[in-house]
């Protein structure tokens, strides 16, 4: 065995300790994920209530759910931005990337403890002030374009604050986890030993400490022009508001990755553990969270093709585009490979993760339809801008997520969960999934656009089956999360501190695991992904 | 870790520091004396220049970026570069426009 090393002899789980103050005043990466993971799971819940509330309003052509048209605009505005800044950005990264990152490595904490609790509580400052924004919320939709984030008579300034100050959560964190890598690794746990959800960790965290800036200036800029009329952005002024579009999509196309790259990593170790076989393309795979982090700088123009910026320059990224579709693919080819000729366990966090190879195939594909400069004239800013990115960001970041908190599960709470339950959940939300997004593919190809409250008669039964299956994702949703909470609440460990096998260091350690993680730190001596060999 | 303060000890007395923080108080008085020529097109480009290494005493200096490894300097020019390029490719944008409206 990989890493059969590890003693332990203390055996006091990390989540012995009860009270207020051991919580919120934890630098224990374990807890402080847990507290991540509340909080993301809070707004997860939030938003995809405001989802269902828009699915319901476009089940009828006309207005009936929502009052008047800017309820809708305000409703979008929230869910893109919750979904988008509260929780699939942090989502992974910190909440199971705190988690993971010091166990995988052999480590006790991360590089620093304080930090990361630090960076937990500036994102909760980001959270109380975007809180206190929904009393007044925008309706700018997630990207606040200028000029109308300037215009608009509804309050943008406190949500872009909010967004803002959560930007120096994703920096510090970034930094934390890049720092831990490098400094921090068991003996013997060498680059080529790594997991992968540790490679895919730094890659994300690169993105977050080099990117996340960019936004928060370019909200500051925003503020500043709406607060004090300096003129950024209006052209009346001197600014010009496709700077706003440069400097937005210069972080918000690698943050795309920010999302789902931890993502990748969750399902490089779910594969492997459940196929009982060596990951294929193991160099493979991790060089190219890294080609993606770095490419994913190069394409951001591929927002703007019909903003009116030069066709020059819109040529040249649609063709820049077509290379991020590269790595991509290489990592989906990798672990098709890996599952040939498996033997493979369909356990439900399996299942996600097969799931995930599909889902975000489509969502990668369709990704580079989008990316053809003339196709994208057609179909930017319709529904089939809405499929796609729900098939990248559910299908696959969501996907990922749910697939790891079943993975993990056992290990993070020690408890266990009904399997059976679990697996009825996740077909629900597959078909739910897809009952609601795949119709949007061809109702935006027809020329339905997004975010419009009404639409003409011709495009109802597409929505109406949307709205339908937003119902059962929801449902699917429910069950899972009631499933995954019920064991919380009762007696009861897991038999084995590694049920499924796996060789990673973190399945060394009882369930759960002690504060401090090792007694000792280990030292490795072979590749995490030796399945199979003896 | 202990051997890098070493060096550092070594390289940065109080003497540099005192130099470096001199050199910034001339180069800002620089600054504002030169505002009074007008460079036309070079007024930014000379304005920038000056500032460009004031931040690089400062990053070098001050921030110890000198005694530093190979990582840390990767990590300190790669920002850098994606300033070039956001800058680079959003004035390439701009500068390629065609009028439509003739
Ligand atoms: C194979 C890689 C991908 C390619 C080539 C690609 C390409 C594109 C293009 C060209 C657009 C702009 C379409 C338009 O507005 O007209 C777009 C939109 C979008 N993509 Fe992707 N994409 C890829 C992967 C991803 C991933 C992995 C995510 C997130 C996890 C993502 C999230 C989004 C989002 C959120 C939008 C819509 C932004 C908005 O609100 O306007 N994409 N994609
Ligand atoms: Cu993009």
């Amino acid at each position: 065995m990989a890493n059969g090393a590890v003693t332990q002899t203390q055996h006091i789980p990390y989540l012995a300790q009860k009270g207020l103050k051991s919580w919120i005043l934890t630098t224990d990466h374990k807890r402080i994920g847990i507290l991540y993971l509340i909080t993301i799971s809070f707004f997860f819940m939030i938003a995809g209530l405001t989802a269902l509330g828009m699915r319901y309003e476009l089940m009828t052509p006309e207005l009936d759910f929502f009052r008047t048209a800017t309820e809708y605009n305000v409703a979008f505005t929230i869910h893109g931005s919750l979904m988008v800044f509260f929780f699939i950005v942090p989502g992974i990264a910190a909440s199971f990337g705190n988690f993971l990152i010091p166990l995988m490595i052999g480590a006790r904490d991360v590089a620093f403890p304080r930090i990361n609790l630090l960076s937990f509580w500036i994102y909760l400052v980001g959270t109380a002030i975007l809180l206190f924004a929904l009393a007044q919320p925008a309706d700018t939709g997630w990207t606040f374009y200028t000029p109308y984030s300037i215009q608009t008579g509804t309050k943008v300034i406190m949500i872009t604050l909010g967004v803002f100050v959560l930007g120096f959560s994703s920096i510090l964190t970034g930094m934390n986890f890049i720092v831990t890598i490098h400094k921090l690794r068991a003996p013997g746990m060498t680059w080529s030993r790594l997991p992968l959800f540790i490679w895919a960790s730094y890659a994300t965290a690169i993105l977050q400490l080099l990117a996340t800036p960019v936004v928060g200036i370019t909200l500051l800029l925003l503020i500043a022009e709406r607060a004090f009329d300096i003129g950024f952005f209006d052209p009346a002024k001197g600014g010009d508001p496709i700077l706003f579009q440069n400097f937005f999509w210069f972080y918000s196309h690698p943050a795309v990755y920010i999302m789902v790259i931890p993502a990748f990593g969750i399902i490089s170790e779910i594969i492997p553990v459940f196929a009982r076989k060596p990951i294929f393309g193991y160099k493979a795979i991790a060089y190219s969270s890294f080609a993606i982090a770095i490419i994913s700088f190069f394409v951001w123009l591929h927002h703007m093709f019909v903003s009116g910026i030069s066709e020059t320059a819109a040529a040249i990224f649609s063709f820049l585009t077509m290379l991020v579709a590269i790595p991509t693919a290489v990592k989906v080819f990798n672990w098709t490979a890996t599952l040939y000729k498996g033997s493979i366990d369909f356990h439900s966090s399996m299942l996600y993760a097969l799931s995930f190879i599909v889902l975000f195939t489509v969502g990668g594909l369709t990704g580079v339809y989008l990316g053809a400069l003339a196709v994208d004239v057609h179909l930017h800013d319709t529904y089939f801008i809405v499929a796609h990115m729900h098939y990248v960001m559910i299908g696959g970041t969501v996907m990922g997520f749910f697939g790891a908190l079943h993975f993990w599960y056992q290990k993070w709470f020690g408890k266990v969960f009904n399997e059976l339950v679990a697996k009825a959940a996740w077909f629900l939300i597959f078909v739910g999934f897809n009952v609601t997004f795949f119709p949007q593919f061809f109702m935006g190809y027809q020329g339905m656009p997004r975010r419009y409250a009404t639409y003409p008669e011709e495009y109802i039964s597409y929505h109406a089956l949307s709205t339908y299956g937003s119902w059962i994702l929801g449902l699917g949703i429910l069950i899972m999360t009631v499933n995954l909470l019920i064991p919380l609440w009762k007696k009861g460990r897991p038999e084995s501190s590694n049920p499924y096998g796996s060789l990673s260091l973190e399945w060394q350690v009882p369930s759960p695991p002690p504060h401090e993680n090792f007694d000792e730190i280990p030292t490795v001596t072979d590749w995490t992904y030796a399945y199979g060999k003896k | 870790m202990s051997t890098h303060n070493h060096t550092e000890e070594h390289h940065t007395g109080l003497r540099v520091y005192v130099a470096v923080c001199l050199a910034l108080f001339v180069l800002t008085v620089v600054t504002v004396y030169i505002a009074k020529f007008d460079f036309g097109d070079f007024n930014i480009v000379v304005a920038m220049f000056i500032a460009s290494i004031k931040a690089s005493i400062v990053a070098l200096y001050f921030m110890h970026l000198k005694f530093e490894d190979k990582l840390t300097w990767i990590y300190a020019l790669y920002p850098l570069f994606l300033l070039f390029l956001l800058i680079g490719f959003t004035l390439m944008e701009t500068f390629t426009r065609v009028p439509v409206i003739k």
